[in-house]
């Protein structure tokens, strides 16, 4: 059976499309250096519209009111500029009532946009410009340590990462947060109130990578104006092992929190990047398997959610699970040597 | 193709879920169409496959290995037609679920008229219902513009005006609309269905034909103010979902070139199926299908030739779940829970399987929480789509209307739980009333024969006659006013042998009497308090009943379920039941 895999690789090359969700102008070119913050592409579009009727104001019939416009489309047009003039002795006009761009002119009315608004996409990791795509954005490759999670409140930064966590299930309170840490990432293990999100704003820091989240902190999670990136999950959860050991032996590394949307459909997660030089670029790495033995596994359901294990026999056909259901399993040995049967579609290959 | 050859062709069956996929085989065995066998596979139109074709490919390879018999080459291509050696198939047929939510505009004239019908269009799909404009909006028309372009709308219902009604102002509406699409990036125009006043279908094509990422000009839900015509709209509306899906994911065009265009959206195929079913059948009181999956609950009601087809997507089991408490309470899910948990790990479950919707409950009590969400999701779907069943306006909004049948699917239902759990599951949540027989469709075959039947029109009543839905048995409800503990109703059971099984059944009871399937018995009734167990309060009476996998069960746990506000009390209650049904 397929097996999706979840990257927590200490060495990998990382290829990363990053596009506007709109037409724009793009910042790089192929083989320039970027940094995570640097804006790579950018657009302008209108935050608003303005319809302006004509033949409704002046009581005329829309072909008439065709004949009275001055405008054209395409026009940029300032605050208060004439837009249709009506004839007779008592002269009528229409005006912008704010500056913008004329948009579509036909049947005795006027559609302008107004309001411009910026949207700047930023690289997320550091790397080389490989392509360009026209208009959208760049394909970024780079190498170095790469650890996936589970849920990411949408925002980007870099800085250096220091290490508030002693053991995978540890927590992280407001207490493990002081002056010292301004402007640094924290790793830090799960997080239960809404007091260390906000002391984390406060200092601000630039990021916080964690092992799970009270899922009733989510919506506060998701204001915050720093990166927050899940590795495990939501409830009380352990970090994985493989996680908190690649991350916490990189401590004091300046590293990347891309704490993107998890997107099912694009395959964009968020994910920790962890710069690193090599003579030879290694493989880049496969996001999906057949499961085999031998294969690192993370336990996604409980009893051992967020468990890293391997696999050390595939039975055939189905397997009658402790809670009496049947499905594909594999015999999955943990750290403390004990085998538990566990269902494929609960597993992910860690590599 | 001459009609001996269709009559005899096998037909693979593909039904691609948010979570699994399956392949399913209907073959002629002895003249008759049968369902051969089922593979099936996790589904891969989500990262990191991101390609249905993956997992169709993984179903079918899993078939095989049960057949026997190739159906894919070495290059994994489909081998079609039928080959002399027996590798390969005739025909392929499918039904699509998985796939984003599909964000909807719908645009109309009149609440109580147009807008009412669009929305009950949407609602047969996989729809949220994004914004919606008719004449009585209060924004200006720049503001409404901008509301649909910032709603980022996958469809557009376009509806309004009767046939040669208004036409001004319905106008004004497309023109907005276009407008509108105008406005959106090329690649992000929404399909637009236009289901309005016929005689404006020139204006519509004029109008959005440009700008919509599709226009499907279709029939008028409201051709009359008198007359709401949903059925050919949302045949239209299927076709279009079909395309946008065939936009959003990868080897959706396969399939469908694989499938000749015999595929649809595995809720459209289910309504279908029961409609047909309904008619087929005569059935008066109405044949109920439910089937709740990863990417929503449908409900699909028959009742000879009308149709309620429901579509609840915020009820699905997977990536929504973790919107369902805008929509329910912890305390409303937990009163189904046999288990004391803390409020905490349901709320924790929600979260987590929403991440991960492909997986299954790995232990007892993760399996109890994804029972009692199950129930609840149901419960409300229930409720819902039963306010739109004929003659619910002077029903009982607290006590469903009796039915002639119901079928249900769904993995939660089916897949690995005894068959008793999966009763005490439906009757809990659906709460049935009157004397009707439970089937239990443990393939998902339904949606797989309503796409079907429009290929092979003589495939779904005989893979239906040869047994391939399980049946729980037959269920009598018990409506009464009683105390818990008082005695409603005498039961006797007399079978074939003249040998019978009596039951004393009281309030707040749930009782079986055997009955193995494939026999029938007579089952007299005797109500006392003037309780109601099918043929009217305090009424009497006997009916021929056939059995199943549970028998005959009597439900007399009160319509509504009532429960008992002692949680220790009610999770021993529960318990009870679960013991009564084989645990």
């Amino acid at each position: 059976m397929l097996a999706p895999v979840l990257h927590i690789l200490p060495l990998t090359t990382i290829v990363r499309e990053r596009t506007l969700p709109v037409a724009g102008t793009v910042n790089f070119t192929v083989n320039q250096k970027v940094n995570p913050t640097d804006v790579i592409a950018e657009a302008r579009f209108a935050r608003e519209h303005v319809l302006l009727d004509v033949a409704r104001t002046f009581e005329i019939s829309p072909r008439n009111a065709d004949k009275l416009i001055k405008v054209s489309e395409g026009d940029r047009l300032p605050e208060d500029a004439l837009v249709a003039e009506s004839t007779g002795m008592f002269k009528r006009t229409i005006r912008t009532p704010r500056a913008g761009r004329v948009m579509v002119v036909g049947g005795g009315q006027v559609l302008m946009e107004v309001g411009n608004a910026r949207i700047e996409l930023r690289a997320g990791m550091p790397g080389i410009v490989t392509q360009v795509i026209p208009e959208k954005g760049v394909v970024i490759r780079m190498a170095g340590a790469l650890i996936q999670g589970t849920w990411g409140n949408g925002r980007i930064d870099s800085g250096l990462m220091v290490k508030k966590i002693e053991k995978p299930d540890d927590v992280l309170t407001s207490d493990l947060l002081d002056v010292s840490l301004r402007g640094s990432v924290i790793l830090g293990g799960h997080i239960r109130d809404l007091e260390t999100l906000k002391i984390a704003a406060e200092m601000p820091v630039r990021g916080l990578i964690v092992s799970s989240i009270n899922p009733a902190l989510l919506l506060n999670a998701a204001q915050m104006r720093y990166p927050i990136l899940v590795l495990d999950g939501f409830g009380t959860m352990p970090m994985n092992s493989a996680a908190y050991k690649l991350l916490t032996t990189n401590d004091k590394r300046e590293v990347t929190v891309n704490a993107e949307h998890f997107d099912r459909y694009s395959n964009n997660r968020p994910e920790v990047i962890i710069p690193l030089p090599v003579h030879d670029e290694p493989e880049e790495p496969s996001d999906y398997v057949m499961f085999a033995v031998g294969q690192q596994v993370r336990m996604r359901r409980s009893p051992h959610v967020g468990m890293i294990g391997s696999i050390t026999n595939l039975p055939d056909g189905l397997s009658k699970l402790s809670n009496g259901l049947r499905a594909p399993a594999a015999e999955v040995k943990l750290g403390d040597d004990a085998s538990v049967l566990v269902p494929l579609v609960n597993l992910e290959v860690v590599g | 193709m001459p009609t001996s050859l269709v009559q005899n062709e096998s037909i693979l069956a593909i039904e691609v879920g948010t979570a699994v996929t399956r392949a399913v085989l209907f073959d002629v065995v002895e003249g008759q169409y049968r369902f051969v066998a089922s593979g099936q596979a996790p589904s891969t139109a989500e990262a990191p496959f991101g390609d249905i074709g993956i997992g169709v490919r993984e179903a079918i390879t899993s078939l095989q290995s049960i057949t026997g018999s190739s159906l894919l080459g070495q290059d994994n291509s489909l081998i079609a037609p039928s080959q002399s050696d027996g590798t390969g198939v005739d025909a392929v047929v499918a039904v699509v679920s998985a796939g984003p939510i599909v964000r909807t505009v719908v645009v109309g004239l009149l609440q109580d008229v147009s807008m009412q019908s669009a929305r009950r269009l949407a609602e047969s799909t996989y729809a949220r219902v994004v914004d919606s404009l008719d004449l009585s909006d209060q924004r200006k028309p720049d503001e409404q513009l901008d509301a649909i372009v910032r709603s980022r709308p996958d469809l557009v219902i376009l509806t309004g005006g009767t046939d040669g009604g208004a036409s001004r102002s319905m106008l004004k509406v497309i023109e907005a609309v276009g407008l509108a699409c105008y406005l959106m990036p090329e690649e992000k125009r929404p399909m637009v269905l236009y289901a309005g006043n016929e005689k404006l279908a020139d204006d519509v094509k004029e109008l959005l034909g440009a700008h919509a990422g599709k226009l499907v000009v279709g029939h008028n839900v409201r051709p009359s103010l008198e007359v709401e015509a949903l059925g050919p709209a949302g045949s239209e509306l299927a076709s279009l979902v079909m395309d946008l899906r065939q936009r959003q994911l990868k080897g959706v065009d396969e399939l469908q070139m694989w499938a000749g265009g015999n595929i649809l959206p595995t809720a459209f195929a289910q309504g279908r199926m029961i409609r047909f079913l309904s008619q087929l059948y005569g059935s008066t009181r109405g044949l109920l299908s439910v089937n709740i999956g990863a990417s929503s609950t449908s409900i699909a009601a028959g009742f000879g030739e009308e149709l309620v087809l429901k579509t609840y997507p915020q009820f699905g089991l997977g990536e929504n779940l973790a919107g369902l408490l805008q929509h329910t309470t912890i305390e409303d899910i937990m009163r189904w829970l046999p288990l004391d948990l803390p409020p905490n790990s349901l709320h924790e479950y929600l979260f987590q399987k929403s991440l991960y919707p492909g997986t299954i409950p790995g232990t007892s009590d993760e399996q109890a929480i994804a029972q009692a969400i199950s129930r609840q999701v149901m419960y409300l779907a229930m409720r819902s789509a039963r306010k739109e069943f004929p003659g619910s306006k002077h029903a009982s909004k607290e006590v469903m209307r009796p039915l002639d049948l119901i079928v249900a699917g769904g993995g939660v239902i089916s897949d690995g739980i005894s068959l008793g759990q999966s009763l005490l599951m439906l009757l809990d949540a659906i709460q049935p009333v009157g004397i009707l027989p439970i089937l239990v469709d443990q393939n998902n075959l339904l949606p797989l024969l309503g796409v079907a039947a429009a290929r092979n029109h003589h495939l779904p009543g005989q893979v239906i006659d040869s047994g391939a839905f399980t049946g729980l048995g037959t269920i009598i409800s018990v409506v009464a006013s009683a105390n818990y503990g008082q005695q409603v109703l005498r039961a006797k059971l007399t079978y074939s042998d003249g040998t019978d099984a009596r039951a004393d059944v009281k309030f707040g009871g749930l009782e079986i009497l055997p009955l193995p399937s494939g026999q029938s018995a007579r089952l007299g009734l005797q109500p006392l308090n003037r309780a109601d167990a099918g043929f009217g309060p305090g009424r009497s009476g006997s009916i021929t009943v056939t059995g199943g996998a549970m028998g005959v069960v009597i439900d007399a746990r009160g319509r509504p379920l009532q429960f008992p506000s002692d949680p220790v009390r009610r999770r021993e209650l529960i318990k009870k039941w679960y013991y009564t049904v084989g645990g």
